[in-house]
């Protein structure tokens, strides 16, 4: 006689909200939020979180994610899969990035366009790639691979730069909008990221976001930075997400949204994280702009214009 | 597969980014003609300053008992020769107890990589895939004189750490804040982690608990287990250890050894 727990493959989790989710805003999910989240009860908004963190195998993250996923909108945010490299895209992760996507059934995925692996190494950072036919076709081709494996359109975020590589031969707008054009994928647009690169890289955000595919994005992010300076002691900005999202990428962001009208957006806040009212604070401050400019209020939820 | 022409970015970035030898990579400018060091440096510092502090989070105790200033210094040197080989940084630092053991700076504290895979085997448990635990009831259908048959599955959770050392006391008393009682490092002791109810636990091991633990997690029969434990220590008791067992939640299932 035996008693034999065969391991089972969790089942997808059903959803309890209509998708798309629409002009709602969201925060990072930080473990240690949960008893705070969880106290207040649903509420408008979503969870973000990166994905990596859920790719164990069993324990406390998946039972905390379970808990806020079935009261909220989660979006599935990917640091690693390193779409942005010449190399190909790691199956074993490709797999379990796939295994997260059907388990949780997210209302929003999304990439970098960067790369964090080279050789046997994984870096851990979100590194830049010059932007060029050949790493246009990179891209592309690794994009349609994630695609095919999650069988739904991703979101491909624009990066924060710090350098320029003397090879690159198109504007980064120019990149984004054939990759998405190339491959169908969606934009999450990081007004924080646009803000940061735009001064590094000496051209107006203004400008940037003319040139940027809006109708495709399906996200927004917003974020803290940080301040230092290059070898000429110019103004460079790091993109720390470490504090509250800063004036001017407020006013970015308005101009965005007054554009593109109302998008999921996210205010990430991943380290010197502060206490849950502080970063729901944050949140609210972006869902008055979305609720400004919502062109179909949901049902059940009326907005004045 | 050789990367095509116009893909060798990567190979020309990466490798500066863990050493400080090398200088900014020639492939990479600054905005209208400007210099790219410090700006190249925000990557290198990014990456070795986001490992560091992903050793620091596998290993709060051994940062606690060296101070943050020498942890990092050590974690630095681990960082460089060892990176991670996978984006789960929650793998990262499994060679890291090794690393300790050598640190030329830390063998005044002999029993502080032994802390370390405490840490690590306690990461391990937390991350372990979901399975209910075998319950004390489930025993009781055994006939007696078939028990010592018996071969159990352990939990993905459980690990046993043995140590020269008190290296579980030293672990308990830095990963709460709470100031400790001396300890004396010298004593020997063997840690059960394992994960029931969700939550890891850390235990002690009574003698030859370690040796029993370890024969049943690789598949040898109740009653060979004993039989070795009892070698390794006179005074061992096998009801006792084995109920012990089975309430921290060490194994899934058991089988009859003739039924494998």
């Amino acid at each position: 006689m035996s008693t034999v727990i065969e391991p089972t493959r969790p089942a997808a989790m059903p959803l309890r909200f209509s998708t798309p989710i629409g002009g709602v805003a969201g925060t990072s999910f930080k473990p240690e939020h949960l008893p705070d989240i969880l106290e207040a009860g649903p509420r408008r908004g979503f969870f973000e979180v990166h994905a990596e963190n859920y790719m164990g195998d069993g324990g406390p993250p998946h039972r905390a994610l379970e808990a806020i996923r079935r009261d909220h909108p989660l979006s599935l945010h990917g640091v690693c899969m390193s779409i942005g490299g010449p190399r190909p895209l790691d199956k074993a992760h490709l797999a379990r990035f796939r295994g997260l996507v059907a388990r949780y059934q997210p209302a929003l995925v999304s990439e970098h366009l960067a790369w964090s692996t080279h050789e046997t190494s994984f870096y851990n950072d979100l590194l830049p790639l010059p932007y060029t036919e050949a790493t246009l076709a990179c891209v592309c081709d690794h994009i349609d691979q994630m695609q095919e494996a999650i069988r739904r359109p991703l979101l491909l975020e624009n990066p924060s730069t710090y350098v320029a590589f003397r090879d690159s031969s198109m504007r980064e707008t120019e990149f984004i909008r054939a990759v998405a054009e190339r491959t169908g994928c969606g934009l999450l647009l990081d007004v924080n990221n646009v803000f940061v690169s735009s001064t590094n890289q000496g051209y107006s955000a203004l400008d940037y976001l003319a040139d940027f595919p809006l109708s495709r994005v399906g996200e927004i992010h917003l974020a803290g930075h940080a301040e230092q300076a290059d070898d000429e002691g110019d103004l460079l900005l790091i993109d720390s997400h470490d504090g509250p999202v800063a004036d001017a990428v407020w006013k970015l962001y308005q101009i965005v949204i007054r554009r593109r009208g109302a998008v999921p957006t996210l205010i990430e806040w991943d380290s010197k994280i502060p206490a849950w009212p502080v970063l729901q604070a944050e949140a609210l401050a972006a869902q008055a702009i979305l609720d400004r400019h919502q062109s179909a209020a949901p049902e059940g939820e009326r907005h004045a214009a | 597969m050789r990367p095509e022409a116009g893909l060798c970015f990567a190979a020309s970035f990466a490798p500066a980014l863990l050493d400080p030898a090398r200088g900014t990579p020639e492939v990479v400018t600054g905005p209208h003609g400007k210099g790219a060091s410090r700006r190249y440096d925000v990557y290198r510092n990014n990456v070795t300053v986001s490992l560091i502090d992903a050793l620091a989070a596998v290993y709060p105790a051994v940062q606690r008992i060296t101070g943050a200033e020498f942890f990092r210094a050590m974690a630095r040197f681990h960082v460089r020769s060892n990176p991670p080989t996978s984006p789960l940084l929650f793998e990262y630092g499994h060679s890291f107890p090794q690393f300790i053991e050598a640190y030329e700076h830390a063998q005044t504290m002999p029993w502080l990589a032994d802390v370390a895979r405490i840490e690590r085997a306690w990461l391990d448990g937390y991350h372990a895939r979901d399975a209910a635990p075998l319950s004390a009831a489930s025993l009781s259908s055994i006939a007696p004189e078939r028990l010592a048959e018996i071969v159990l599955t352990p939990h993905p959770a459980m690990r046993i750490v043995r140590s020269p050392f008190a290296a579980l006391t030293i672990f308990a008393a830095n990963r709460d804040e709470a100031p400790s009682a001396r300890i004396d490092a010298s004593i020997a002791e063997d840690a059960l982690i394992t994960r029931p109810d969700f939550e890891v636990a850390v235990r002690h091991l009574p003698p030859g608990g370690a040796v029993f633990a370890c024969c049943l997690a690789s598949g040898q029969p109740l009653g060979e287990a004993a039989g070795a434990a009892l070698e390794a220590a006179a005074d061992f008791d096998i009801a006792t250890n084995i109920a012990g067992l089975i309430a921290a939640g060490a194994f899934t299932s058991h089988a009859l050894g003739d039924a494998r």
